[in-house]
């Protein structure tokens, strides 16, 4: 493996998508969204609007009825107040999902740019004219897209801590986020998530030929995160340390399968044929 | 010896469609060869073959002595490739298109920034080095690809139709540059064209090809004589001899043709060492002889006779 060559092929696809600006700026204002604007409307909204925290967060259902929350979640803000167990659940649990679409949707981008926009603005010829191995296409194209995609990730995790924890200042009267499982969901899972955008991006860029349809194919794995946080609310799972381990390992398993896929499409024979 | 490129019965298909048919050719180091064929005649397909872009179906193919479909890494360190379309990232500015593929071919970093230089400043780019090239016209394109195939100094260069779609000052500039550039270091140059002017003007030799397989190949005087048989004399006469002038001609010893009109014989001969016998027969019977031209056929009317008699032989 020859590593000048891959980083030359990741360092022109970054440059490329930064010359691209339907492509990154959903990559900027998604973030923001959930750094900033989602945050601070959970936590000082309320307060601002004087909501008393047993409305927004019910703990005891009317007589007879079961309880509004799940036991699990209820067993996380066991102690606290109303308003602090609204804050510690919204923003330190329900929300921790959405970050996961930050990777994934940072890598299909580049990796729809980079895989398929290469065919569709018809420079893909050229790389392949070029000495770089197959492998090395495959790996520089890899990093361009995974390597930011997490990279962005862990920014907005380190952004979304300070502001969540400035904002919750005056209700927790504490530093307290991150919870622990927020470390595994950033470490563990969002690379893994940002992986998944990408190996899914080289299997879709073997059959559609523009850039938008890549990405909006490869969108579609958002489902998977708005499935995590239905999961969260209905009481069926809680990201709690162990689950977060066993969801990495269960989306790691799925990436490998999927790269083995996209490895043995991702030939040179098998690219030129379809220009 | 060794050739530069060695192809025996090469062949690729897709699916039931044969683009390339069983070609067989060679090609010497420091020739220019020119590939000429209708769209779909298997030019493109050819140079994905012999770049180890593409496997083969069957047959060998042997390029600077090394295997395609085996060593294509290695290969293409040593070959430049002009494609059909420039292939330019547009969002990129020239020098790092030139940048990024001079990386790939694996040109030292320390010699890479003076080898852009001097290629945009050979090809009239310099002042739009750091333009990006989405703002180029066709024929600037064309040129910066030309210095990306030219930039690690190949062995072979293939040029896929390096002027198709240039308007005349822009395409002459172009194959300027590819005379040059073929002259240099004795490289070998594989030209794929349309332009049959250009490939008159450029090739020493040319390999017609039709529906992925091979027509003819041979310089345009041996393809000349096998399609017509024999070397044609056209001798313009100043005054046509009185009596039977064609008799005594076609009584010559190696004369196999001839027609001839008040001021013009035209004579087909078995070679060049006929015609003085021919002049002479002329002469001895009282004509004046002004001009002797032994007749040279364009590449235009050996493309079409072969397309024509593939067209008959097919009917």
């Amino acid at each position: 493996m020859n590593w000048r060559t891959v980083r030359t092929l990741a360092a022109k696809d970054l440059k490329e998508v930064r010359q691209n600006r339907s492509a990154w700026i959903p990559a900027i204002v998604v973030p923001l969204l959930f750094v900033v604007v989602l945050p601070l409307a959970i936590i000082v909204a309320p307060s601002a609007a004087g909501l008393p925290g047993e409305v927004l967060l019910p703990r005891q259902g009317p007589a007879g009825m079961p309880n509004p929350l799940p036991p699990a979640l209820m067993a996380e803000v066991a102690g606290l107040d109303d308003m602090q167990a609204w804050v510690v659940l919204m923003a330190g649990y329900l929300l921790a999902p959405f970050f996961l679409v930050v990777p994934l949707m940072f890598a299909s981008i580049v990796g729809a740019d980079s895989f398929v926009g290469e065919k569709e603005r018809k420079t893909l010829e050229a790389l392949l004219y070029t000495p770089a191995s197959d492998r090395e296409l495959l790996v520089g194209k890899v990093l361009a897209s995974v390597t930011p995609a997490v990279a962005l990730a862990w920014l907005c995790f380190l952004a979304y801590g300070l502001v969540v924890n400035v904002a919750s200042g005056p209700i927790m009267g504490r530093v307290w986020f991150p919870p622990p499982a927020w470390w595994p969901l950033m470490l563990w899972v969002a690379p893994a998530v940002a992986t998944l955008g990408m190996a899914a991006t080289v299997l879709i860029s073997a059959r559609v030929s523009t850039f938008m349809e890549a990405y909006q194919l490869s969108g579609s794995l958002v489902v998977l995160v708005v499935g995590l946080v239905l999961g969260q609310v209905a009481g069926l799972l809680l990201l709690n340390v162990e689950t977060t381990l066993a969801l990495g390992l269960a989306l790691w398993l799925v990436d490998a399968a999927l790269l083995w896929f996209g490895v043995r499409t991702f030939t040179r024979s098998e690219l030129i044929a379809r220009i | 010896m060794a050739y530069a490129v060695e192809v025996e019965q090469l062949s690729r298909r897709f699916g039931s469609v044969a683009a390339v048919d069983g070609l067989t050719f060679r090609i010497e180091p420091g020739e220019v060869f020119g590939v000429l064929g209708p769209n779909g005649a298997g030019k493109t397909t050819t140079v994905r073959l012999l770049n180890g872009v593409l496997a083969p179906s069957g047959g060998r193919a042997w390029v600077l002595g090394l295997d395609p479909a085996a060593h294509g890494c290695e290969l293409r360190r040593r070959t430049g490739v002009l494609t059909e379309t420039p292939s330019l990232y547009e969002r990129l500015t020239a020098r790092d298109n030139l940048h990024f593929f001079g990386a790939l071919y694996g040109v030292a970093e320390a010699d890479l920034p003076r080898r852009v230089d001097d290629l945009l400043a050979l090809l009239g780019l310099s002042e739009r080095a750091n333009h990006k090239v989405g703002s180029f016209s066709k024929g600037m394109k064309q040129r910066l690809a030309l210095a990306r195939a030219l930039l690690h100094q190949p062995d072979l260069l293939f040029l896929d139709e390096p002027t198709a779609g240039l308007d005349p000052e822009a395409a002459r500039q172009v194959t300027a540059w590819i005379e040059q550039a073929s002259r240099e270091r004795g490289r070998t140059v594989f030209l794929c064209t349309h332009n049959l002017a250009e490939a008159q003007r450029l090739c020493h030799r040319v390999a017609v090809l039709d529906r992925g397989r091979l027509l003819a190949v041979g310089t345009a005087a041996e393809l000349a004589r096998t399609l017509w048989h024999g070397l044609w004399v056209d001798v313009d006469l100043r005054t046509r001899p009185p009596g039977a002038l064609a008799d005594s001609l076609r009584a010559l010893p190696g004369v196999t043709e001839l027609t001839l009109d008040e001021d013009r014989l035209a004579v087909q001969v078995e070679g060049e060492a006929v015609i003085p016998s021919v002049v002479a027969t002329v002469v001895g019977q009282g004509g004046q002889v002004l001009r002797v031209n032994p007749r040279v056929y364009s590449l235009e009317e050996i493309y079409f006779r072969l397309q024509r008699e593939r067209k008959e032989g097919a009917a």
